[in-house]
């Protein structure tokens, strides 16, 4: 943290932040307190979301333990560019500019990003206007230079993967540049949830991406039930906590196997797929679901855990402390695995702080920002997590974080169990706290990924009135670009399953 | 009548390698499988697909010139007729007075050329990485196989095989550095050749990874069944030059009576079979390396049997 003034205090008007409960209140402000803000950004002061709706937009912003929404009125369709201050910040603002047709002014980059021509439709957040569907080319960064040439690859891959679009620059084997174009996974799933009922917006919030689908919908949750003040039994709260480390450690095992599977190092692969798949099918004896969708509901669960599944995963845990340790040292000890390892896509600290970059991203280039602690969000509140912070930003610290974040989960799925209190699982929601028709909430949630960050406002009637949801890889993705650089084209498959970016929940 | 004879003997060889090239495949896909704690396909699945491959349409991209047509047809002779002459299940063949191990060498770098060429021949990225990537493998390799043969025909006197066959056949060889140099210099070179982790991987989906995957992406139908082929008939070739010159238990000579060819045979399927059982548990307990460690990794085999040379003239008292 830098020495500077708390920026933010100045907004809330309060000397120490509320440490016991972070909300995300939300303030109106002037053009020239963004532009301060947008210079502030970076050095200690994070930005977390930037979004969009008809006539404002909206940035989310935190520091050290003081979070808000600001938002700025622009009735006339345009704002000052946080991107031309803030370079995390401008992929966000032209997606804001696709979805709404905000012009965020003195954007370095004002290319589109999401819409790639093909929705029929311009602006479909705002101003919807049809347009002919014809996939307008797009104009990829002009590269120059003797001897170098360019390799397209995707969105369709050789393999079952979901669509991106990588162009690398390459000097004979060396990566001179990489381009990402993303956007082919665009679902339009905020504007499907705006005016859905709370149910049906929950279920369509656990469809951003499949594989953190208890993460988001339980970022829905917690944002509707700080919008409409409710209150969830101990029991829901205890079980959402449990199926989001039971999430994270099927994925987490997942990505450790596929990590080494790119190095042509099967038999890791092998291994802790039959882990993950023992999670996923305790999780469904459990749940009733193997990626537990549509458990998390507003207001608890829909499902209770019964003592069959309680034992399911009482073994599942005690059988992956026995064998992990075994495939941690395979892994620590195949030479030719570590070689491959060992200071390949290195992410430089200043980079994972400026992108504000969560999960094992940021954490393998020493950021060790959680939101499980940050936000303490319910049953973390009473949890300890410690989150593994590694200096190197190698894919081999990548991994290591993962590892040590498997060995976290199973020791917080052994304390979940044990305190599990006996309550009713699903509660009302409340009326909110009667402020006029419309409320509004907001949440952070750690995702395997990495913090998911989630805002709603919601009618009286109980519907969607506006939402916004920012994956973990908005922030990852960029990254990725940088820590290729100087890498080997051969060596871009280990770096990328080492970010293991999102495509459904980034496209959105 | 020797003349017939030896015209079948030949014939049955040459049939033999392409019986049992699919099968060697097979076996090693299964045993990799089953390391990985994975059932794994029938070790028939070769010939199915083979088969299956025969029978389907072949798409072809626009731009592929008569050379990409035709370069399917010319690896698979080039690799079958050196598989021919590789000492199989009898030493003394027909054919290989014919050609020697360095005629060997010649055929198998034909067929990469126009593998090569026809990785650069569509103009796509993909063919173009393989291709560049190939050459700097076989640039390599080519030169560390020659050495394997020239230490090979320094000790026998001459650059057929069936003589250095009966060189390391008899009791004279004895035990010797050079000759164990050699074979793990050609051992070295036969991953790299045949596009084995840890230098290429058979089985990988990663577009950006491959070498000779990358190479015959573009190939589909009757044409990637003949690169199939060719490749399959490869593994074979090496297994066999290395079983049938280090390890000759078993073959049959020219001369010999019938069941010294069944017993020929039968040894050179045990042999097989403990090669595809070897390079399988092999490649399993080995990640990839990065392509610029390829160079090192054939630079040893080079040195080898660069160093193999030099001890063969320096034991032998005269330069």
């Amino acid at each position: 943290m830098t020495a500077r003034p708390p920026f933010l205090a100045k907004l809330t008007g309060r000397a120490e932040p509320d440490a016991t409960k972070r909300r995300w209140r939300r303030y109106p402000i002037d053009p020239a307190a963004w532009d301060e803000l947008c210079g502030a950004l970076g050095t200690g002061l994070d930005l977390v979301s930037l979004w969009g709706e008809p006539g404002a937009v909206h940035m989310a912003l935190r520091e050290g333990d003081e979070a808000v929404i600001v938002t700025l009125p622009c009735p006339s369709g345009r704002y000052p560019s946080v991107g031309r201050l803030h370079a995390p910040a401008v992929r966000l603002e032209r997606a804001v500019q696709d979805l709404t047709g905000l012009v965020a002014e003195g954007l370095p980059d004002a290319r589109p990003w999401l819409d790639h021509n093909r929705w029929g439709v311009r602006h479909p957040l705002w101003s919807a206007e049809p347009v002919a569907a014809d996939g307008a080319p797009y104009p990829f960064l002009p590269v120059e230079g003797e001897g170098l040439h360019q390799i397209p690859v995707g969105p369709v891959h050789a393999g079952v993967i979901e669509p991106g679009h990588f162009r690398f620059t390459v000097n004979g084997e060396a990566v001179v540049r990489l381009e990402q174009r993303l956007g082919y996974a665009h679902k339009g799933t905020a504007a499907l949830m705006t005016g859905a009922p709370l149910a049906h917006a929950g279920r369509l919030a656990g469809r951003i991406s499949g594989d953190s689908t208890v993460a988001y919908a339980l970022a829905f949750a917690l944002a509707v039930e700080e919008a409409t003040g409710s209150q969830v039994p101990d029991r829901a709260q205890w079980l959402r906590g449990l199926m989001a480390e039971l999430e994270r450690l099927a994925n987490h095992l997942g990505d450790i196997g596929a990590i080494a599977n790119d190095a042509a190092f099967a038999i890791l692969h092998a291994h802790t797929g039959m882990l993950r798949e023992q999670v996923l099918r305790a999780s469904h004896t459990a749940f009733g679901h193997r990626l537990m969708m549509d458990r998390i509901v507003p207001g608890g669960v829909a499902q209770d855990l019964a003592a069959e599944g309680r034992a399911a995963i009482a073994a599942t845990v005690g059988h992956i402390r026995r064998v992990f340790p075994k495939l941690v040292e395979v892994y620590d000890e195949t030479n030719s695995l570590q070689d491959r390892v060992v200071g390949t896509g290195v992410v430089r600290p200043e980079w994972v702080n400026q992108f504000a970059t969560g999960g094992f991203v940021g954490r393998a280039a020493g950021r060790a920002f959680d939101a499980r602690r940050w936000a303490a969000y319910a049953p973390y509140h009473s949890l300890t997590v410690e989150p593994p912070v590694f200096e190197q930003g190698d894919v081999n610290a990548r991994v290591w974080v993962r590892i040590r974040e498997v060995e976290q989960s199973l020791t917080l799925i052994d304390r979940m169990l044990e305190t599990l209190p006996s309550d009713p699982i699903l509660a009302p929601l409340g009326s909110g706290p009667a402020a006029g028709p419309e409320t509004e909430g907001a949440a952070l949630v750690e995702s395997f990924r990495g913090d998911v960050f989630f805002w709603v406002r919601v009618t009286a009637e109980g519907r969607v009135a506006a939402c916004h949801f920012r994956d973990p890889s908005w922030f990852q993705w960029p990254l990725l670009e940088a820590a290729v650089e100087a890498n080997i084209v051969a060596d871009f498959p280990l770096c990328n399953k080492s970010f293991n970016c999102a495509y459904s929940g980034h496209d959105g | 009548m020797a003349l017939i004879s030896d015209y079948l003997v030949q014939g049955v060889q040459m049939l033999l390698v392409l019986a049992l090239a699919p099968l060697v495949t097979g076996v090693v896909r299964k045993v990799k499988a089953r390391l990985l704690r994975r059932r794994g396909a029938s070790v028939w699945q070769p010939y199915r697909d083979l088969l299956r491959l025969i029978r389907k349409e072949a798409v072809i991209a626009e731009n592929a010139s008569w050379l990409f047509r035709a370069a399917p047809y010319l690896i698979f002779a080039a690799t079958w007729v050196a598989a021919s002459l590789a000492p199989t299940f009898a030493s003394g063949l027909m054919f290989s007075w014919a050609a020697d191990l360095i005629a060997i060498v010649a055929l198998l770098g034909s067929a990469r050329f126009f593998q090569t060429l026809a990785g650069l021949d569509i103009g796509t990225s993909f063919g173009g990485i393989g291709s560049s990537r190939e050459v700097m493998i076989a640039s390599l390799a080519e030169p560390a196989l020659l050495m394997v043969a020239f230490t090979l025909s320094l000790l026998a006197h001459s650059t057929q095989l069936s003589s250095i066959i009966e060189v390391t056949q008899s009791p004279a060889v004895g035990l010797r550095i050079s000759l164990a140099m050699v074979l793990v210099s050609l051992v070295l070179v036969a991953l790299a050749e045949n596009a084995r982790i840890p230098v290429d991987n058979p089985a990988t989906h990663l577009e950006l990874t491959m070498v000779h995957e990358a190479m015959v992406l573009e190939y589909s139908g009757r044409h990637l069944a003949m690169i199939e082929f060719g490749a399959a008939l490869k593994l074979l070739l090496y297994m066999s030059l290395i079983g049938g010159i280090f390890v000759p238990v078993g073959m049959a000579r020219s001369g010999d009576p019938w069941p010294a060819y069944f017993v020929g045979m039968g040894a050179y399927v045990a042999k097989l079979g403990v090669g595809a059982v070897a390079l399988g548990v092999f490649e399993t307990a080995i990640a990839k390396m990065r392509v610029f460690r390829v160079p090192e990794f054939l630079g040893g085999a080079l040195m080898l049997g660069f160093l193999a040379i030099l001890l063969l003239f320096v034991s032998r008292g005269h330069l």
